[in-house]
């Protein structure tokens, strides 16, 4: 789907991947676009859609996170009370601007009630606009909730296939399924050297190669990967004296730029986090083999990442997926990064704090929004958090 | 303390109620009483959200419905919530995230004490009907945590597209059939009789009717109702534990007779004061009210002559104006049809249909949105509603903003400041069409 991009240094890297992040035109989707007449573009929103139907239908999913700390918000605060998180006006003011005229369609995925009730302002603002609440199953039974979900997954298939003038084939998608397995299977295999060695990958990199993805083709990005890891094995980098810990809580509106240096910055390196889900979100390996969507299906009710916008239904294991993210990850505590007015991350906070607490395991917590400008009290309060794991651990 | 003691006695003594406000109270106090003797009585309980409520189904186990948004609503009437919310932040919860449910977590850490001053019974059963609103689903994960009990998730999908698919009716008939009818039989030792469901759907559908006639007799002028303050006591025993019950039945039909009562008579609403008096301004309100400064909020309206004719807040637990009855003759598909169709499950343009039909209809001079801080569900979207709905019916939107149960967010200075300008404008625009006319 896109020519191989296949850099071999870090710093160029870095520089390639760090002008996509800061890029809010969103250039090199528009290129891709316009190579060729019969290309679209469709823009989704955190926190999952299953890429691979876009993908199969020849078309470009475009991760859309707001305009971070480098858009100014000109016309998005007159659409949103003060009270109101800052992704969903950000994104406004991205489509008011014209920095979204390109898109052929908007995908709002099932994650809380602002990006919910974004859909409906999209189908008020753009009608000329393809765009879909894409609602997921909070019952995890193959009978009930995976059956809804297939006729779901077939609606968005018929709507896709409609747009771009011939139905999506079976062919088509398990392709494209191949090519996101490999794509999560690299994602994966970045998190985990970075799991191993965080000062060989630090955060900002990984968060901004990661990110790439949600810009690029699938293709095109799993090479990124690939490059970035030949790349940080072969340069030599200081090993710190910081702390390991998790970062949780972000999975939505994103933190700044300068907020993931901070912390590093103030001793703790980043071992995991919940950044960007829909680049791992599907666990394991989706078969290439029989029903397509059954298998999206199947791979979405049994093989997801657990995060607040999906109900555990076990009471048990609320919140044990921090924990063995910790354990998995040789962590030694957990940050709750959660940005402020984000109903899923902070109601859900109370009940993960109260897990960790069970298992020993310290964590701090702050909030931020995307155009957060204030890093000296992050710095203080996250190495302050790091100096105490330092103390007890030598106790 | 003593002068201010009686004041407020007097002041509460002094405020005028219909016969069926003063019903509807003792209907909600003699539940409150069955709720609380439970523990005596054996009777089991659930807990469960008013958008999406089962009641019919709650009943046809024996279980006494419990709904905690309705206990933060009783905590913010009788000003207690504020001290709850503090409370729960004070054990971690967020400044940021929703009132009503910092107002129960408070009231479990005080005590849990329900509005009649007995402690509230530990559920045996939460009922998660996920409707309209995400923090539902964290808020029953907390109590869970709390509580310990077998919890239910009844998931009912969103109406993005502003129709209900038949994939939508299968996934939450498969829902009720398989999961939620099985562990609510497993928590009540009583086996499903369908029967028993239809019955109590049926006596729905009539007490939904009269419910109906109520709301619609607003399009009247004078108004005989409000819509929105009074509407609050009009949709207590439907929205609460009663629908499907034959005091549900009696209330439904005492009130549409008290309502003819006043068509007849050409009388306007009775407010906590008395007779609202002269009818001036007729408004369709978007949003739930304010319930710390419940009855100060609703004197700002009537003080200046102006009646609500018409809002969505009094759809939130079901839309029945639209058409939709509970149908006995398919008991779980109108369930489920039931759920899909509340209002926060509605997509924005679908609730920009509805109160742009409802100011035609009602004949109204503009739209008034009380936006909810806590609230996202309702308010996310809110200002393009208002632009859109202007847009569309040429009539003027004004914007004011409040909370649930925070009484720190209710500046009575700040919205009745704004209320009388949109009043002045109403009557700038009336005039301007008088000239030109």
């Amino acid at each position: 789907m896109g020519a191989s991009l296949s850099m071999s240094d870090v710093p160029t890297i870095v520089a390639r991947v760090t002008a996509l992040f800061e890029d809010l035109d969103f250039s090199t989707a528009r290129e891709w676009k316009s190579a060729k007449p019969e290309r679209k573009v469709i823009g989704y929103m955190p926190i999952y859609v299953p890429r691979e139907l876009i993908h199969a239908a020849g078309m470009l999913p475009l991760g859309i996170l707001g305009g971070g700390d480098q858009l100014e918000v000109i016309h998005g605060d007159a659409y949103y009370q003060s009270y109101i998180c800052r992704i969903p006006r950000s994104t406004i003011d991205l489509a008011v601007s014209g920095r979204l005229d390109f898109v052929d369609g908007m995908l709002f995925p099932s994650i809380c009630d602002v990006i919910r009730n974004l859909s409906g302002m999209w189908k008020v603002m753009y009608p000329q606009v393809y765009s879909r609440y894409f609602d997921v199953p909070q019952n995890y039974r193959d009978a009930i909730g995976g059956n809804y979900y297939v006729n779901e997954l077939a609606e968005l298939r018929d709507a896709l296939g409609h747009l771009r003038g011939a139905p999506i084939t079976d062919e088509e998608l398990r392709s494209s399924i191949a090519a996101y397995n490999e794509n999560r299977r690299l994602v994966r295999q970045l998190y985990e050297y970075r799991g191993a060695q965080p000062w060989q990958a630090p955060a900002t990199e990984v968060y901004l190669v990661t990110r790439a993805g949600l810009v690029l083709p699938v293709e095109q990005h799993s090479q990124l990967i690939r490059d970035y890891l030949s790349a940080a094995a072969a340069a030599e980098r200081p090993r710190h004296d910081n702390c390991r810990i998790v970062v949780t809580g972000a999975f939505c509106e994103q933190p700044p730029l300068n907020l993931i240096k901070s912390l590093e910055l103030a001793g703790c390196y980043v071992v995991d986090d919940d950044l960007l889900l829909v680049t791992r979100w599907l666990t394991e390996e989706v078969p290439t083999e029989g029903d397509p969507l059954q298998n999206l299906a199947h791979a979405f009710l049994h093989h997801s990442e657990s995060t607040a916008a999906r109900y555990e239904p076990d009471a048990a294991e609320k919140g044990q997926h921090l924990v063995r993210a910790v354990r998995r990850a040789r962590a030694e505590g957990v940050i709750f990064a959660c940005p402020s007015f984000c109903d899923p991350a902070l109601l859900e906070r109370p009940m993960l704090q109260r897990v960790l607490r069970d298992a020993g395991i310290p964590y701090v917590a702050f909030k931020y929004s995307e155009n957060f400008g204030q890093m000296q009290p992050i710095r203080e309060q996250a190495g302050t958090f790091a100096d105490s794991i330092k103390l007890w651990s030598a106790q | 303390m003593n002068t201010t003691t009686t004041q407020q006695k007097t002041a509460l003594r002094d405020v005028h109620k219909d016969a069926s406000m003063r019903k509807q109270k003792a209907m909600m106090a003699a539940h409150y009483d069955r709720l609380t003797a439970a523990p005596q009585t054996g009777e089991k309980v659930c807990s469960t959200f008013v958008p999406g409520n089962l009641n019919e189904l709650i009943d046809c186990f024996g279980l006494v419905n419990n709904l905690p948004e309705i206990n933060a609503i009783q905590n913010g009437l009788r000003r207690v919530s504020g001290q709850y919310v503090l409370e729960a932040e004070k054990i971690g919860h967020s400044e940021d995230v929703c009132t009503y449910v910092k107002s129960d977590i408070g009231m479990m850490a005080k005590g849990n004490i329900a509005p009649n001053g007995q402690p509230f019974p530990k559920p045996d059963v939460l009922l998660l009907s996920y409707t309209g609103c995400f923090t539902f689903m964290k808020w029953f994960e907390l109590l869970r945590e709390q509580y310990r009990c077998e919890t239910i998730m009844l998931h009912t999908p969103y109406l993005g597209d502003g129709t209900v698919t038949p994939n939508m009716i299968e996934y939450m008939v498969r829902q009720l059939r398989d999961e939620v009818i099985p562990k609510l039989e497993r928590v009540s030792g009583v086996k499903f009789d369908i029967d028993k469901l239809r019955e109590r759907l049926a006596r729905s559908a009539q007490a939904e009717e009269d419910l109906v006639y109520v709301l619609r007799s607003a399009r009247a002028r004078p108004s005989p109702i409000d819509a929105y303050f009074g509407g609050i006591y009009y949709i207590g025993p439907i929205f609460g534990a009663f629908r499907g019950s034959e005091d549900a039945l009696e209330y439904y039909r005492f009130l549409r007779a008290e309502v003819d009562e006043r068509i007849a008579a050409g009388t306007g609403p009775v407010t906590p004061d008395g007779d609202m008096g002269v009818e001036k301004y007729r408004l369709v309100v978007e949003g739930p009210p304010n319930y710390t400064n419940f009855r100060q909020f609703w004197k700002m309206f009537y003080d200046e002559g102006a009646v609500v004719v018409a809002s969505s807040y009094t759809k939130v637990g079901g839309v029945y104006d639209l058409g939709f009855r509970h149908d006995p003759r398919k008991p779980l598909e109108t369930l489920a049809e039931y759920c899909l169709g509340v209002y926060t499950n509605r997509s924005l343009p679908m609730r920009i249909d509805m109160l742009s039909r409802y100011l035609e209809e009602y004949q109204a001079d503009g739209l008034l949105i009380n936006s909810i801080k806590s609230c996202n569900s309702f308010s996310a979207g809110q200002l393009l509603m208002m632009r859109e709905i202007e847009r569309r019916t040429g009539k003027p939107g004004a914007f004011i903003e409040s909370d649930l149960v925070d009484p720190r967010y209710f500046s009575a200075a700040n919205i009745k400041n704004r209320l009388e300008s949109y009043f002045q404008m109403i009557e700038q625009r009336r005039s301007g069409a008088a000239h030109a006319a």
